[in-house]
């Protein structure tokens, strides 16, 4: 079990859903806070779909509002940057290269996908946890990338 | 958003403030209070630096606040920057450091970064996702310490305390050769300021330093310290006519000790003088490419060089009185204003006129100090609009009108400026008749609106437009001066005229960390507070324990010591026609002084209006520099001598420096009977 949850979280790393700043998370996790990396990333989706929901909202209305759409885009890709979203963010990257090109197709393909990603990573998130979870907190020192 | 989550933090840091004076003065002031003030504990800086941060994104908020505590320091979130600015309000002294976010939904970041400065006079790392070179170059010129790009690690927040030592370092250095309690910090300084390494070195010294003195501090302070010079508005104005002709670049202590030949001054005074009235210069002309502000005093000094001080000015006041209001206009500029009057003293003072007064007497000061300034710097041949700075200072006019201002303004102080030019044109008439200003009375005219709160805004952009709120200033002064009846109140402005100089402001600057732009003017004079103060205030600071007296006089202190500095405004605006636009400067500066008594009045006052007039100083600086601008014509301004030109309005800073020290009464602003540059390192 050990194994496999340590290899859940290598796959993260390789797949590229992860990256460095996710470690970050890891490490600040310490036995005051012995559930912090799982606190943050539920804050963070508990938070960010507030984000989506606007940012759903502001892509239906017409004409597309380029501004309103990069400042809430902003907003969102901040969020997924701190808890080392990566994949997310790469799609929010591309939403904001579009929004500065006033593309709405591409604003909206590459909001779909950000979407997507960001279910993704959810899902595997939420399932990594509670591996974790049922193996004991010890696990998660000091694991090797 | 949680105070107590900072306070609890306390625990981890406490330990350390507890050995180092600085922490013993947060200790108190802050939550690392609990343990601290035993001494018993080695210095542990940088742990229990108290951050407050700041930021809309509650999962950064949550990794930042985690990161900062296994930092050891002391964390405060705020997920709102208004939340933010009450918290640092409430709490002059309670925090050393400020990590905010540039984006965020209820107030732009660099709005925060303003009032911070302004009225707190606190190192501020900005953070953000946008890598972009113009955002970060914005934050570098808003005055941000530092720019962290998000997603933060926490490598980079380990050393943050780098920015409140040197910020701390900065300011010692300008009390140092002036204050006696320098000399003991400043051998300090480099251990501390350099890198994280030494940090244990200076820790070492100071702690040892802070214990041993601190005692001696507190209670000798004033033996320890070298007799302060008080400068007196004439004072100041010798002075600046001696830089004037030596030349700023030239003007060095010694040479203009001797072209001042005033018995009893040392080089020392002179030099720590001189540098203040450098930052002070240097802050006015560096506050005039800042684009961004213009909403506020920073931005304005773009409009003109005068105008903009002007605005900042107004602005400042503005702030400041909202400050003291304790009401924070929505408006970042009235914010900012009110934060530069009041700073945060925000209670909601009540404008008392007599608080006004002293303001006005500041602004009257300052004006003319600054108008001095300006030409200095240039040659002022241009300066139709004189740089108002000081030049408003109207005699008794401007205050009057303060006064008026005050009483119907006030409690939006935020919007001081508004109001004040509301005010003005209320009494319109005047405004008209002043109007042979010239200055764009329409301008002020803008201002009459009804809304006075928080017009500033609207203020400022025609200011800047314009040429600056000067012009406003002015006609709006000017005409009230003629009326007079309002503001009558203003007996400082009065008593400026008769006088020629009692520099409330001298007080006020003091006291008004009014860091931010406009007041550079003030920062001369703020430079003695400023840097008293700041050795004081600063959460870490060592200088506390120097600073104790100075602290408590100042209302200015809790505001983070006026940084004059930051009032380049005001040094800019030369005053093309002394008198003239000194009349009308005073009025615009009145404007401002009222303000910020105003707003002071609530919260720090030294238990005299004196103390406030100081922050209403800081912030009117930039009224008053704006004033100047407007004078370009009013005639009628034959009611400020000549010698009102900025250097009185240093000097009626300075004044107002001693007022609040206790030294002199409000109303005899223009007598400056020299004050003492109390607030110099302590």
């Amino acid at each position: 079990m050990h194994r496999l949850v340590a290899n859940t979280r290598k796959s993260f790393f390789d797949q590229g859903y992860l990256d460095e700043q996710f470690v970050q998370l890891e490490e600040l996790q310490d036995n005051s806070n012995p559930n912090f990396v799982e606190e943050v990333v539920t804050l963070f989706y508990r938070d960010s779909a507030r984000l989506l929901y606007n940012l759903d909202q502001a892509l239906e209305k017409r004409p597309l509002d380029f501004n309103k759409l990069d400042s809430l885009m902003h907003q969102f890709k901040g969020s997924c940057s701190s808890i080392g979203a990566k994949k997310v963010k790469i799609e929010c990257t591309n939403f904001k290269a579009y929004c500065n090109a006033r593309n709405a197709e591409g604003c909206k393909r590459t909001f779909h996908h950000a979407k997507r990603e960001y279910t993704t990573l959810k899902k595997k998130l939420e399932s990594y946890f509670q591996m974790l979870r049922q193996v004991g907190p010890t696990e998660m020192a000091c694991r090797p990338r | 958003m949680n105070l107590g989550g900072g306070q609890v933090v306390n625990k981890q840091s406490m330990m350390p403030s507890s050995s180092c004076a600085s922490w013993k003065s947060t200790a108190g002031g802050g939550s690392s209070g609990g343990g601290g003030g035993d001494g018993g504990v080695p210095d542990q800086f940088p742990a229990g630096l108290r951050v407050l941060v700041v930021d809309d994104d509650p999962t950064c908020l949550k990794i930042l606040e985690k990161m900062l505590r296994n930092c050891n320091y002391e964390v405060t979130k705020c997920n709102r920057a208004e939340v933010a600015l009450t918290h640092l309000r409430e709490n002059k002294n309670g925090f050393d450091v400020v990590i905010s976010d540039v984006h965020m939904p209820d107030m732009d970041g660099f709005k925060l970064l303003e009032h911070i400065g302004i009225e707190m006079d606190l190192p501020v790392i900005m953070m953000s996702a946008d890598d972009s070179k113009s955002v970060v170059m914005k934050g570098v010129t808003h005055g941000a310490c530092d720019y962290l790009i998000k997603p933060v690690r926490i490598e980079a927040l380990r050393n943050i305390w780098q920015h409140v030592v040197r910020k701390r370092k900065h300011e010692w250095k300008d009390f140092e050769p002036s204050a006696s309690a320098d000399e003991q910090k400043p051998p300090e300084e480099p251990d501390y300021s350099s890198s994280a390494n030494e940090g244990h070195n200076w820790k070492n010294t100071k702690r040892r330093k802070e214990e041993d003195d601190e005692a001696e501090e507190r209670d000798d302070s004033s033996s320890l310290k070298k007799p302060r010079v008080v400068w007196s508005v004439e004072l100041h104005q010798q002075f600046v006519a001696a830089v004037n002709q030596l030349g700023i670049d030239k003007a060095v202590p010694k040479k203009i000790l001797e072209l001042m030949n005033v018995p009893g001054l040392t080089r020392e005074n002179v030099a720590s003088h001189l540098q203040k009235y450098r930052l002070y210069l240097r802050r006015l002309s560096g506050s005039q490419h800042p684009g961004g502000m213009n909403t506020g005093f920073m931005g304005s000094p773009e409009a003109g060089y005068g105008s903009i001080s002007s605005l900042n000015g107004l602005d400042l006041q503005a702030l400041a009185a909202s400050g003291q209001l304790g009401q924070l206009p929505p408006q970042s500029l009235a914010t900012l204003q009110a934060a530069a009057l009041g700073r945060s003293n925000n209670s909601k003072s009540p404008i008392s006129v007599p608080v006004i007064d002293q303001r006005n007497i500041f602004s009257f000061e300052n004006p003319k100090r600054y108008t001095e300034v300006q030409s200095q710097h240039l040659p002022n041949s241009s300066n139709s609009k004189p740089m108002n700075l000081l030049p408003g200072i109207p005699t008794n006019m401007e205050p009057k009108q303060f006064v008026s201002l005050h009483q119907s303004g006030q409690h939006s102080f935020g919007s001081m400026n508004n109001q004040v030019l509301i005010q003005m044109g209320g009494q319109n008439q005047i405004q008209s008749q002043t109007q042979s200003q010239g200055q764009g009375q329409g301008q002020v005219q803008v201002s009459t609106n009804p809304h006075h709160g928080l017009r500033q805004p609207v203020l400022s952009s025609e200011m800047l437009t314009r040429g600056g709120v000067v012009d406003l200033a002015t006609t709006v002064y000017n005409p009230v001066v003629s009326q007079a009846s309002s503001l009558v109140d203003f007996s400082m402005n009065h008593k400026t005229d008769s006088s020629g100089n009692s520099y409330p402001l001298g007080g006020s600057l003091g006291i008004s960390n009014i860091t931010s732009t406009s007041s550079t003017l003030q920062g001369d004079v703020n430079l003695d507070t400023k840097v008293s103060r700041r050795g004081i205030v600063p959460s870490y600071d060592i200088f506390n324990d120097l600073n104790q007296n100075g602290y408590r006089d100042w209302g200015l202190q809790d505001v983070g010591g006026l940084t004059f500095d930051q009032s380049p405004v005001l040094l800019q605006h030369n005053r093309p026609s002394g008198q003239e636009i000194g009349g009308q400067n005073r009025n615009l500066t009145s404007n401002k002084v009222i303000f910020s008594p105003g707003v002071e009045t609530g919260a720090h006052r030294n238990g005299s209006n004196i103390g406030q007039p100081r922050n209403s100083y800081v912030g009117e600086n930039p009224l008053r520099v704006k004033a100047e601008s407007l004078n370009d014509g009013s005639s009628h301004n034959t009611l400020y001598p000549d010698h009102y030109s900025q250097d009185d309005l240093l000097t009626a800073i300075l004044k107002q420096q001693q007022q609040q020290e206790g030294v002199g009464q409000p109303e005899n602003e223009f007598g400056f009977d020299g004050y003492a540059l109390d607030n110099l390192p302590v």
